[in-house]
């Protein structure tokens, strides 16, 4: 079954365009790393697959459903993990994800967030207030939060950003669960080489446009594929 | 219904965590009542004629702060586009924050009725109709004055904006609010507080109704 399928998809912003005539698909269970240079259009391109944006132009549907008409249970099959985190500064870590838990009608018992918090090795940080968090605490929190919905669809853009070597190896980590879960996985990110070793396939953007579509083997080298390109762990 | 429980829970939490903003909301109406006093002078019936106005004016001025604060914590890491996408029902995000706001203002109004008792010496025995009328009063505010605060918490210029958007909307409640509240100060030989009032609570349904359909079109691109 094809997860995602996308249509001739263009937005802009005001009179500048930051996705021209995108189109691809992606079948249900596959990891799809997305990258480019900055502005190159892929958090836009997220942003319009999980609901957040709507296209100016094209169609995408998530699981069959037309992110226009069934926004719905588009976003309840999909969860996004964006630049901004998605939290409350003055609540704590496991506030944060209790909230999430009620909306979303799950278990908000406090065992069940610990869970969770253990999970990106925040176990023992549940009470602490988000603003004192690091950047890189921020993060973890934040994927913990994306992954409580139990989604079908999950877009990640830079799931890598603020973290530390231990926390690269955390993604990892839950990329491959996802994918042992069959769960379908769009990653935008730089870390090409790290992409090449994770996912099936890939997108390359270019000035909102898409250059390149197919399996990661064939894909053509970037800027970060250059010698000298540091990943991290 | 849950998901408006849900969000009047967080919402309120929110507003317990921001506590010390809120004192120093107070203190700015406090503040604004006592410069107005300044402006009328010792003439003890001058301040009491004037006291309600007053009043809904400080309330009005603190609601601008509070009711923008209210939508800061939404917009800092975008938690508010995190709930529509869970997704939470747009609604009942915007009846839980609204009620959240009501319960604020109608605790900041009625925390600013000694301060005007103080330096208007405009009591009233009718308190349980003084503070009705704060409450329908602070509903007919929080109602537009969330609706707005959405719109403008991502605007550049949003402090200058928002009273520029929610006042002229809130005019008839103000005069409602001032002509009700000054009958409870100065007397009301002619029953007139109940229509008054019932204008008040009229116009409360009205934007309250007009703001929840209008919420999500506001929130969502």
């Amino acid at each position: 079954m094809i997860a995602i399928a996308a249509a001739g998809v263009s937005r802009r912003y005001g009179r500048r365009w930051a996705l021209t005539n995108v189109g691809f698909e992606v079948p249900e269970g596959a990891l799809v790393m997305v990258t480019g240079r900055n502005g190159s259009g892929k958090t836009t391109l997220l942003r319009v697959l999980a609901t957040a944006l709507r296209p100016d132009m094209g169609t995408v549907r998530i699981l069959g459903n037309d992110v226009g008409r069934e926004r719905e249970q588009v976003r309840r099959d999909t969860a996004l993990l964006g630049h901004r985190t998605h939290l409350y500064e003055p609540l704590t870590a496991l506030e944060n994800l209790a909230v999430a838990a009620r909306f979303l009608g799950a278990d908000a018992g406090r065992p069940a967030l610990l869970a969770r918090l253990e999970e990106v090795g925040l176990g023992d940080r549940a009470d602490d207030f988000v603003q004192t968090f690091s950047a890189g605490m921020r993060q973890r929190l934040a994927l913990a939060r994306t992954l409580q919905q139990d989604p079908r669809v999950v877009l990640l853009d830079e799931p890598y950003g603020h973290l530390d070597p231990p926390g690269f190896l955390l993604v990892d980590g839950l990329l491959q669960r996802l994918r042992r879960d069959g769960v379908t996985v769009l990653m935008a990110t730089h870390l090409v080489a790290r992409g090449r070793k994770l996912c099936d396939r890939g997108l390359v953007l270019e000035a909102g446009r898409l250059v390149f579509s197919g399996s990661v083997a064939e894909m053509p080298q970037t800027d970060a594929d250059a010698p000298g390109f540091a990943e991290g762990a | 219904m849950s998901h408006l429980l849900v969000a009047l829970r967080k919402d309120l939490l929110l507003q317990w965590r921001g506590r010390a903003q809120m004192v120093a909301i107070f203190a700015f109406g406090a503040a604004a009542l006592l410069l107005f006093s300044f402006a009328i002078g010792p003439d003890s019936l001058a301040l009491r004629q004037h006291a309600a106005g007053f009043l809904w004016l400080a309330l009005l001025l603190a609601s601008t702060l509070s009711l923008a604060e209210s939508f800061e914590r939404e917009m800092e890491e975008q938690a508010l586009e995190g709930l529509l996408l869970l997704p939470a029902n747009a609604r009942a995000l915007y009846y839980g924050k609204a009620i959240a706001n009501w319960a604020q203002l109608a605790l900041l109004g009625s925390a600013l009725v000694p301060v005007m008792v103080i330096l208007y010496d405009a009591g009233t025995i009718r308190l349980f109709a003084l503070f009705g009328v704060i409450l329908l009063g602070a509903a007919g505010l929080s109602a537009p004055g969330t609706l707005y605060a959405a719109m403008t918490a991502q605007i550049r210029g949003r402090q200058t904006l928002l009273p520029l958007l929610l006042f002229p909307l809130v005019v008839p409640v103000l005069l409602a609010a001032v002509k009700a509240t000054s009958l409870l100060i100065l007397g009301d030989p002619m029953g007139q507080v109940r229509p008054w009032a019932t204008l008040l609570g009229a116009f409360a349904v009205v934007q309250w109704s007009v703001g929840g359909l209008l919420f999500d079109r506001v929130v969502e691109d």
